[in-house]
């Protein structure tokens, strides 16, 4: 009789334990997935040419250059969502969106899924833009993340249009250093140059004893009426179907 | 306590194991849907930010 209730316990606690990493995780990344994907679709649908708009100039690299990036200086409370993740490295479909704050709230949200650090930069801005996300379970927005490689892109959609990042490099360090968010990562009292991006979850998979930092740099941005980069404009255009 | 239910369970010893599958399919279908989502509010967060 103590035996029985002792396996169905332990049978419940790895049912569960099923449900969250798979299940749940699943659903919630489908959910979040498709709520990101018809923000998109609304900014991009939403964006307007302004008659003075001057035409963009194209760098040696091909890359289209509309100038300076716009930064918002809009004020968001907790859990407004503003911007949109995609990052082709982590998959079809992994496309997020960002809300303001870090709390579980936003990252366990079935529309939501990645927190943006509210006293950190927003994106394009001069500093550092840095967000959260869960590793596992929980939609997984940043399930991949142990798969960039040098280079790869980071897009970051808002209703201004897109920022371009290129991944560079990772750090593991414990949960509480939060020096990874300064403006200049680590040296908390220099005064910034560079316009940075820092996705921070949990590591290794499947364990929060410490955290992964990915660091990336702005490499364009180009205005919400532009559309979206052009090697990702066809990923773009399946998400709102 | 698992003896007692397979004694209680009638019929010949095929109908015994599909009523079985049923009851375990309805009893997961029941916790995935409403207790794992509710245990999951009460029980260890999964912390991934950096803070103090």
């Amino acid at each position: 009789m103590i035996g029985e209730l002792f396996v169905t316990v332990g049978v419940l606690i790895l049912l569960f334990l099923g449900w969250q990493l798979w299940w749940n995780d699943a659903i919630l990344a489908g959910q979040q997935s498709a709520a990101a994907g018809e923000s998109s679709s609304e900014w991009t649908a939403d964006a307007v040419r302004p008659t003075d708009a001057p035409e963009p100039t194209v760098d040696e690299g091909g890359i289209e250059d509309f100038g300076e990036p716009v930064v918002s200086t809009a004020e968001h409370a907790n859990g407004d969502a503003f911007a949109v993740m995609y990052v082709p490295r982590f998959g079809e479909g992994s496309q997020r969106t960002v809300a303001q704050g870090v709390g579980l709230d936003v990252l366990n949200s079935n529309r939501l899924g990645v927190g943006h650090y509210p006293d950190t930069a927003m994106p394009g801005a001069v500093g550092n833009f840095a967000i959260a996300a869960h590793r596992s379970a929980y939609g997984g927005g940043m399930h991949e993340i142990e798969q960039l490689q040098l280079g790869d892109a980071i897009y970051i959609q808002t209703p201004d249009g897109w920022y371009t990042y290129r991944f560079r490099d990772f750090e593991y360090v414990t949960p509480t250093t939060v020096e990874v968010l300064a403006p200049v990562p680590h040296r908390p009292e220099l005064q910034p140059v560079d316009r940075i991006i820092t996705l921070t979850t949990c590591n290794p998979l499947y364990s929060t004893a410490e955290r992964i930092a990915a660091y990336g740099v702005l490499e364009s941005w180009r205005p919400a009426w532009a559309g979206p980069p052009a090697e990702i404009a066809a990923d773009v255009a399946n998400w709102g179907t | 306590m698992y003896a007692a239910l397979w004694h209680v369970l009638p019929g010949p010893i095929w109908v015994k194991i599909i009523l079985l599958l049923v009851l375990v399919a309805v009893v997961v279908w029941a916790l995935f849907t409403w207790v794992f989502p509710w245990v999951d509010g009460i029980v260890n967060p999964i912390d991934v930010t950096v803070e103090e």
